[in-house]
């Protein structure tokens, strides 16, 4: 907050906004007239079938992915064709992938180091003693120099987190961070996500895990064939939703 | 009466006789049908009938030394041509007294190399360093001279296995960057890019290096201005890069074929740029993954440059080849083309057998 | 918004699509200029030497004679007709080696994985051996070694005083046809077919009823045989030999296999066996073990183990490869040059661009044959490939 502040930005103004968004895959219409704001410090969870556009919509938010119609504007910033743009939008939003996407030939550390050594040009003991910080904070300090290949899971998962919070983002994306993971991993990275958010941390995450989703999110948004259907608090969402497709999706996932 | 529940219990017992130890192993590995007992009885006596021959020929008959043919026993094998002309096979008509600056470049040759694939010695990056970029240069320092009083020795002079090695080495070193810049044009977005890289392996993949090499010989000089005027050796080893780096091209892309495009994703989510996401990420761990596929086109290069003879350079072969055309020497073939050939097997063969090892780990 | 008052090539440059379209037009422009300086220096360099350029040389006349031709040839021929006599000398020693080293490739490569133990050591030292060595030395030693020491046609090894070797090469037998036995050789010809035909009735006649025709190999065997036999009784073939008889200091008659293409094609043959060995080898091995057992537990014998469900998963894995191995072998005839067999790169790119000079058509063509024959096979595998994983969906 007092960051925000110190910057003149109004804490309060939406950091991301997505107006009227369309995103195309050939002839595929897999972003439908996406329109989403999402205030500094705000927790969203998406969840919808697979293939209903979710983790398009969030790699849109980085520009993994190119949306062809309608804005995306991530903290004052376009994301347009202007490179710089791109560029600085990625250095302030990290992102945690479903297959980690750790690099297997560097240590943990190095894997934390690499990005603010390379892009933020720190100074390599500086960047190591912050990537000790975050690693401390994600429970695996003592597993620094091994290699990812070396860990479990669950294990992975919460270096990818380290590793994105290294850059010191303003925002977390989760595509369906829990997917790839063993049941009894699963607790110890939805342990780190919560106290995240609880730190304050602007998140959007693809996630199936209702249980987390009704502790942290702010906003739940149910995806169906890339449109966004529903758009409610956990309270109402789970005990009281309008639409029948999101009634029918959540039947499914909790009737077990 | 024992009960059913004392029954004792059975002790282990060795197999039976025909199948353990040296006859068990001999029933099953040769003699395990009457159709495989001929098999190797065949093979066996092929070889009773060569091999005995052959030793008494090439080691008990031989003749080790000697001035001239005339001085081997008409019966063995006449290794003297080898042994008197070992210098020649080695360092070409490189001067005899400067032959230790040949000498100095095998050292260095052997030092890095032996430093890279010996996995115990630590600091691979530093010697990988050294391999790509110092080696090259004072290797070319030392051979060619002219500098701190050392006399020039023009590439003419060049022959032998040094130069077999030279062509080796620098087709390499040069074609594992050109090689790179084309397996990544070849999988760019932007089509011209791809369609020129695409276009470049594919030509020179396409045709025998023999016409390439002519090429380079031939049409090179006719290419540029007629002042530039290119060495032979120069020539050559222009024709093999092109050749070698299309190669290397195609072996670097399987590579980076089998890298998960979350690598490179990951590598934008954090702020990473193209170059900073291939350098740093992508390519070290392709590259990782193709050392034995590198490793074997460096095989193919080197037994390659033998080619060179039809351009009129002096390889190893061709200089053994030269060798068996002197009259003192005539009716050598056989002990000059078997020597070459070893020299050339033990490199080839101990470079595979290492990339074999690669590929187990 | 900031981005607004950039200056307009600033705001250019960061568009990835202006500075992809920048790239690119900065590559053309460079390809274009380092063409158009080296076709000047080529134009000048030419005039200067007082080369000509162009193809008229094509037309002239070679004035020079050529050891072996498949099509009639002499000096009076133009170079074009050259280029036509290496191009066929090239495809045939390509075609003999691509036969003879995928027989022995294949040999060897089962030999490989034999559980007798001596055969499958025995075929690896041929392997490590063989393909270890650069492929101009086996060609000189089968060249200079082994066949420039056999004797003088008068002192020729001789077997059954029919196939005569010598320094000079080796002499064959060669059939003399006479009407009837053309007439025999398209009857075979046509059974040869009518029993294909057969073979898919068969195939087919099994499929339906579970059984094969009856008597199939009897009548298979017969039409082969008997057919071509009446035919030649009727026709009144008679089979002559021309056997090579020496005459003054040579052997005359016959096929006379030259030295050079015999040992072109030993060494081709001996060198690309042992790559091929190995492609096999490791087109067998990676047929998972799973496959055999399932196939032995369903009762199927050892042969049909093989021939139903081994060899068609590992021929997938093992044609790409071994196509690419011909690629090579073709590639590798080139190598022609160094002993003197007319290969299209031996009396073209070598003899007529001396004797012409004209080095910048008689390569480009030279290399446009290997090309065309390279993009051909690829794209022949690329359509295989397509169609194999096709099949696995």
């Amino acid at each position: 907050m007092e960051k925000m502040v110190r910057e003149g930005k109004d804490p309060t103004s939406p950091v991301i906004k997505l107006n009227g968004v369309n995103k195309w895959y050939g002839s595929f219409h897999v972003l439908r007239d996406i329109n989403l704001d999402v205030v500094r410090g705000e927790k969203i969870v998406i969840c919808g079938p697979s293939g209903s556009g979710k983790s398009t919509l969030i790699r849109c938010i980085n520009a993994l992915e190119e949306h062809q119609e309608g804005q995306i504007i991530v903290d004052g910033t376009e994301l347009n064709r202007d490179l710089k743009n791109i560029e600085k939008v990625r250095r302030e939003v990290g992102m945690v992938f479903q297959q980690f996407n750790l690099f297997p030939h560097l240590t943990v550390l190095e894997n934390c180091t690499l990005a603010p050594v390379w892009v933020r040009k720190t100074a390599k003991k500086e960047a190591e003693k912050t990537a000790m910080e975050y690693l401390e904070r994600v429970r695996i300090p003592d597993q620094a120099d091994k290699f990812p290949g070396q860990l479990s899971g669950g294990q992975q998962q919460r270096v990818a987190i380290a590793r994105s919070l290294c850059m010191n983002p303003e925002i977390m994306l989760f595509d369906e961070p829990t997917s790839a993971l063993d049941p009894e991993m699963i607790k110890e990275v939805l342990d780190v996500m919560v106290e995240l958010a609880n730190e304050g941390m602007t998140m959007i995450c693809v996630t199936h895990e209702m249980g987390f989703a009704k502790t942290v999110a702010d906003r739940m948004i149910f995806m169906d064939q890339g449109q966004i259907v529903e758009e409610a608090t956990p309270d109402i969402f789970f005990n009281s939703p309008e639409s029948e497709r999101t009634k029918e999706f959540l039947g499914q996932i909790l009737s077990h | 009466m024992k009960s059913a529940m004392e029954q004792k219990m059975i002790p282990a017992r060795e197999p039976p006789v025909n199948s353990r130890g040296v006859l068990g192993w001999m029933r099953e590995h040769l003699f395990a049908t009457p159709f495989q007992s001929l098999i190797t009885l065949t093979i066996a006596y092929g070889l009773y009938l060569i091999l005995p021959p052959f030793w008494q020929w090439a080691v008990m008959d031989a003749t080790w030394t000697g001035e001239n043919r005339s001085a081997c026993n008409v019966e063995g094998a006449c290794w003297a041509f080898v042994t008197a002309r070992l210098d020649q096979f080695i360092y070409g008509f490189y001067p005899e007294s400067e032959t230790w600056r040949v000498n100095l470049f095998f050292a260095q040759l052997a030092l890095v190399l032996g430093w890279l694939m010996i996995p115990a010695i630590p600091g691979k990056k530093l010697a990988l360093g050294l391999g790509l970029l110092v080696l090259p240069v004072t290797s070319w320092l030392v051979l060619s001279g002219g500098f701190f009083g050392l006399p020039v020795v023009e590439t003419h002079q060049w022959g032998g296995l040094m130069v077999t090695l030279v062509l080796a080495l620098y087709g390499m070193l040069a074609s594992l960057p050109i090689g790179v810049l084309l397996a990544l044009g070849r999988r760019s977005s932007m089509p011209v890019i791809r369609t020129f890289c695409t276009a470049y392996i594919e030509l020179w993949r396409g045709v025998p290096l023999i016409t390439v090499l002519f090429m380079a010989s031939v049409m090179l000089p006719l290419f540029v201005p007629e002042e530039i005027v290119f060495d032979k050796l120069v020539r050559a080893m222009i024709g093999i890069v092109m050749f070698q780096s299309a190669y290397m091209a195609e072996v670097v892309r399987g590579g980076l074929q089998a890298i998960p495009r979350g690598q490179a994703e990951a590598c934008q989510s954090l702020g990473m740029g193209y170059w900073q996401s291939m350098l740093l990420v992508v390519l070290p761990q392709a590259v990782r993954l193709v050392i034995p596929g590198i490793v074997n086109t460096f095989i193919a290069l080197f037994k390659d440059t033998s080619l060179v003879l039809v351009i009129g350079l002096f390889d190893l072969l061709s200089i053994v080849q030269a060798g068996l055309n002197d009259p003192e020497w005539l009716g050598s073939a056989v002990e000059g083309y078997l020597f070459a050939g070893f020299v050339f097997w033990l490199f080839c063969f101990g470079m595979s057998k290492y990339s074999q090892r690669l590929e187990k780990n | 918004m900031d981005n607004k008052r950039q200056p307009m090539l600033v705001r250019l440059w960061r568009d990835p699509v202006w500075r992809a379209i920048f790239f690119q037009v900065l590559l053309i422009l460079a390809v274009v200029a380092m063409v158009g300086w080296v076709v000047n220096n080529t134009l000048s360099n030419l005039e200067q030497r007082g080369i000509s350029t162009g193809f008229d040389f094509l037309s002239q006349s070679a004035g020079f004679g050529i050891i072996q031709t498949l099509v009639e040839y002499d000096e009076s021929h133009s170079f074009g007709r050259t280029f036509l006599v290496g191009l066929l000398n090239t495809l045939l020693v390509s075609f003999l080696g691509v036969i003879f080293a995928t027989v022995l490739g294949f040999l060897m490569g089962v030999a490989r994985l034999s559980s007798n133990w001596m055969l499958s050591k025995l075929a690896s030292v041929y392997i490590e051996i063989f393909r270890n060595i650069p492929l101009l030395l086996q060609i000189f030693f089968w060249y200079f070694a082994v066949l420039g020491i056999l004797p003088s046609p008068r002192q020729s090894f001789s077997l059954f005083d029919a196939i005569f070797l010598n320094v000079r090469g080796i002499s064959l037998p060669w059939p003399i046809l006479d009407s009837g036995m053309v007439m025999v050789a398209w009857t075979l010809l046509a059974c040869c077919v009518a029993v294909l035909v057969l073979i898919f009735f068969n195939k087919q006649h099994r499929k339906n009823t579970g059984r094969p025709v009856p008597y199939i190999k009897a009548i298979m065997v017969s039409i082969v045989v008997l057919i071509p036999m009446m035919t030649g009784f009727l026709a009144d073939a008679r089979l002559q030999w021309e056997i090579p008889a020496l005459r003054g200091f040579n052997f005359s008659g016959g096929l006379v296999v030259l030295p050079e293409l015999a040992a072109l094609w030993f060494a081709l043959t001996i060198y690309t066996a042992a790559f091929i060995a190995e492609v096999v080898r490791s087109g067998i091995e990676s047929v998972n073990k799973g496959q055999k057992e399932a196939a032995a537990a369903l009762g199927l014998k050892p042969r049909r183990v093989l021939s139903l469900v081994v060899i068609p998963q590992a021929m997938r894995v093992i044609i790409p490869p071994l196509t690419n191995q011909y690629l090579n072998l073709i590639k590798n005839s080139s190598l022609a040059t160094a002993i003197g067999y007319p290969d299209l790169v031996s009396v073209f790119a070598g003899t007529t661009l001396n004797q012409t000079g004209q080095a910048v058509e008689v390569i480009a063509m030279t290399m446009a044959v290997y090309l065309t024959i390279s993009l051909t096979v690829s794209v022949l595998m690329n359509l295989y490939n397509r169609w194999v994983s096709l099949v696995e969906r």
